[in-house]
């Protein structure tokens, strides 16, 4: 009833080809970008810091993973390792330069992401499906043993571990241990935003149609004319771009420092993987349904079944968390097999007719 | 849409905010404690985490608390992750936890600059970062009795006894280091380096990954061919049963592989069953159920069903450790409400608390724990008072006292300490100064 187009009449081509041609839509977005800016000033620091942030940098990394395998269709395993790349590059850039802005830091060092991931989808050109996970594999266990090894990457610290000093944006410190949860969530989600808002632009233009055409038949796009050398390498650079500034984000904004190899192994890469298929290949809202199920739903669970009276703690909360996020996966997945993003969808198709489908 | 998801998060914060603020009604202290009873290191982590729990339930039942409060112990369960150990963190911090627990190295290293924003103590008992001993730069992060750093110095010390006199014996012998690759088994290759140089050994290094701590036949292969002349265990989970099962299969002297406390457990050296006869381990305090204290925490607790343990594992090494962490986080949380005449303390009252702590013989023995350590002094400046530690024996079915206390040479290991606390600080811009006053001593 309220979700109808009727009467909304498109008068121009670009105004078809919007990415949200309903007005209902451009509402919705609306509003749910001005809640997203209500929430730290109503929520607790423990659900910024648990939930919102850690959703936020996952967002970034899902998006990152789907533009390679829901858009260009190549299956990479070492996501983990680019946000490790970008974590690394953003601390030696920081510590080389402390005064430029960590802000550009993070987003220049998903560069050095993007020139690593091209090097490892090189391989692309030559091997397909499992083959290329396989190799993309060798990326993670390379780069995760660079990580350790290379005490360079850590400034030398005994512990291997990365200290995050430090970083002010107009006098408030952004970074570090003096940080407010509520001033990191708003940069990173500023961050998700303008990231977004691009991966966006991209995938709807002349680019992600031509790594829609790789993925759905990589010969007959090379017959129209698309050079897959270059539009596959293009994939992985601009993938690993939003996984390494989502590593940067992951170390600078949510963790503040830490160890960082472990934080970067081969089940990150996994988790990205999963929020990316469950929330729906090819879609950039299935991103955020993806990290919203794989990394929040777990916190929520665990720490918010005790707080609603379910007295379950300790161990066994672990237990039940991951088996009832092993069965919602099963069930999502037998429900509707192309992920939350098409469940979604369906929802919408069935509100534009409601209370009168046909 | 994403909004939903958060709305309903938010009313779930909403929600815990509601019942942290119900809990503190009555007279109670919460802490918060990680424990990892799940994953590859629940093997270590779960006689770790009864321990201490089991000595908080037995306070209630038996005292009613401590000093008229009653502990709200609450387990955080992390499965040695470092991104959960965080979330229990933050977790704690909104339940007003007056204590953070962290359980790991890794943990600890996140925690300590929050920490010192958040004004939460941090007690990480003979584990963390060695250099936080520093009570100047880390007025609140504690690691008594004695840190990582000094354990490798007590190594080399017995090591040397055994080789017949002074550490200056152990020039041109072969020692190595089996350590986790994660920052627990980083910790003390910064004072083995140096310490290499000065007495004039050689350091071996064998890093084992955290995936590969039950493959760890590469490694072995290593040893063999290097003939290390010892070797010094810095494992946990379930990395050090297979250590000791594989010293034990290549023929590796057991009497030369000595595990820092933590690799010290019971369970570590069933592993390798009569093999394993003669391996060692570091050890501050007693082992067995033989005290009343341990009597106390059997009869209120453990006999009740109120426990997780099983009997037969009461008193075993890595029980009893946890249990003197108890022992020594009580007397704090006592001191602390002698200094700020209050009942229910917050998480500054519990710092002055741990910072002016002082166990005396006599104390112990009031604690119903006679002989069961040794006396403990913790000042402003010294957070872990580098105290003395002995080795254990593993006899084939338990661990036997093996030597006298060695008193960890402080000359040596503090300047190098304060040296790393300095670097720390310098690396962490804009660490905070410490304004916190140093209390008298009652």
């Amino acid at each position: 009833m309220l979700y109808r187009e009727s009467g909304q009449f498109k008068t121009s081509y670009t105004a078809d080809m919007a990415v949200f041609p309903i007005r209902e839509d451009k509402i919705g977005i609306a509003l749910i970008m001005l809640g997203a800016l209500i929430v730290p000033f109503v929520a607790t620091d423990f659900f910024l810091a648990s939930v919102a942030i850690p959703f936020l940098v996952y967002v970034l990394a899902a998006i990152g993973l789907n533009i390679l395998t829901g858009y260009t269709g190549l299956i990479s395993l070492g996501t983990g390792a680019f946000m490790g790349v970008g974590a690394y590059a953003c601390y030696k850039l920081t510590t080389y330069f402390p005064d430029v802005n960590i802000i550009i830091w993070i987003l220049v060092s998903g560069f050095f992401s993007a020139a690593i991931g091209i090097v490892f989808g090189l391989p692309s050109l030559r091997i397909k499906g499992f083959y290329l996970a396989v190799a993309t594999l060798a990326a993670q266990f390379f780069l995760e043993w660079c990580f350790v090894r290379i005490s360079w990457l850590y400034n030398d610290n005994a512990s291997g571990a990365i200290e995050v000093p430090r970083r002010t944006l107009a006098g408030m410190p952004i970074t570090g241990a003096n940080a407010l949860p509520e001033v990191r969530y708003l940069i990173l989600l500023a961050l998700v935003v303008l990231l977004t808002w691009i991966a966006s632009n991209v995938v709807h233009g002349r680019i992600g149609r031509s790594w829609m055409a790789i993925r759905d038949m990589d010969i007959a796009a090379e017959l129209i004319g698309i050079r897959p050398l270059k539009t596959k390498l293009l994939a992985f650079a601009v993938s690993s771009y939003y996984a390494g500034v989502s590593g940067a984000c992951m170390m600078f904004l949510w963790y503040g420092g830490g160890e960082a190899a472990d934080l970067f192994n081969i089940n990150q890469s996994f988790n990205i993987l999963f929020m990316v298929i469950i929330g729906g290949l090819g879609s950039l809202i299935g991103a955020f349904f993806g990290a919203a199920f794989i990394s929040s739903l777990p916190t929520v669970l665990k720490f918010g079944l005790p707080a609603i009276g379910i007295p379950i703690a300790g161990a066994t909360a672990e237990h039940i968390t991951f088996l009832l996020v092993g069965f919602l996966i099963i069930f999502f997945l037998i429900v509707e097999p192309h992920g939350l993003a098409r469940l979604w969808q369906i929802a919408k198709q069935k509100l534009r007719l409601w209370p009168f489908p046909y | 849409m994403t909004f939903r998801k958060l709305a309903v998060g938010a009313a779930l914060a909403a929600l815990m905010a509601g019942a942290s603020t119900a809990a503190l009604a009555q007279d109670q202290i919460t802490i918060y404690s990680n424990s990892y009873r799940t994953g590859p290191f629940s093997g270590s982590g779960i006689p770790v985490a009864n321990g201490i729990g089991d000595y908080m339930a037995m306070l209630n039942e038996r005292d009613g608390g401590i000093g008229g409060a009653r502990i709200n112990w609450v387990e955080c369960e992390t499965g040695y992750d470092t991104k959960k150990s965080v979330e229990c963190y933050e977790q704690g911090k909104a339940q007003g936890s007056v204590l953070y627990l962290p359980w790991s190295t890794g943990a600890t290293l996140a925690a300590i600059p929050r920490a010192h924003v958040d004004k939460i103590p941090i007690l990480s008992m003979a584990y963390g970062l060695s250099a936080a001993a520093d009570g100047k730069n880390f007025p609140w992060v504690f690691n008594p009795p004695l840190t990582y750093w000094d354990g490798a110095q007590v190594f080399l010390q017995h090591a040397a006894q055994k080789e017949g006199g002074g550490l200056d014996k152990l020039k041109g012998k072969k020692i190595g280091l089996i350590h986790l690759d994660a920052p627990y088994g980083k910790e003390p290759i910064p004072i083995l380096e140096n310490l290499a140089k000065k007495h004039g050994f050689e350091l071996l290094l064998y890093p084992i990954p955290a995936k590969e701590m039950q493959n760890q036949g590469s490694v072995w292969l290593n040893i063999r061919r290097d003939r290390p002349d010892w070797i010094l265990l810095q494992g946990w989970g379930a990395m050090n049963p297979t250590a000791v099962k594989e010293a034990a299969k290549n023929n590796f002297p057991m009497d030369r592989m000595v595990g820092i406390w933590w690799a010290g457990g019971d369970d570590d050296a069933r592993a390798g069953a009569a093999e394993a006869k003669g391996y060692k381990s570091i050890s501050w305090h007693q082992v067995g159920a033989n005290f009343p204290v341990i009597q106390d925490i059997v009869k209120h607790v453990v006999e009740k069903g109120k426990s997780q343990t099983e009997k037969g594992k009461v008193g075993e090494a890595l029980y009893n450790r946890t249990v003197y962490q108890g022992i020594i986080l009580a007397e704090a949380i006592r001191n602390a409400q002698k200094l700020s005449g209050k009942k229910v303390i917050t998480g500054e009252d519990l710092r002055r608390g741990l910072e002016s702590l002082t166990i005396s013989e006599a104390r112990w023995t009031e604690l119903g724990a006679p002989g069961f350590a040794s006396p403990l002094k913790i000042t402003c400046d010294d957070h872990s008072g580098h105290h003395a530690a002995f080795i254990i024996e593993w006899d084939g079915s338990k661990w036997v006292k093996a030597s006298d206390p060695i008193v960890p040479d402080k000359s040596v290991v503090r300047p190098l300490m304060l040296e790393a606390a300095q670097d720390y600080v310098s690396k962490n811009a804009g660490w905070p100064q410490r304004t916190e006053p140093c209390d008298a001593r009652s």
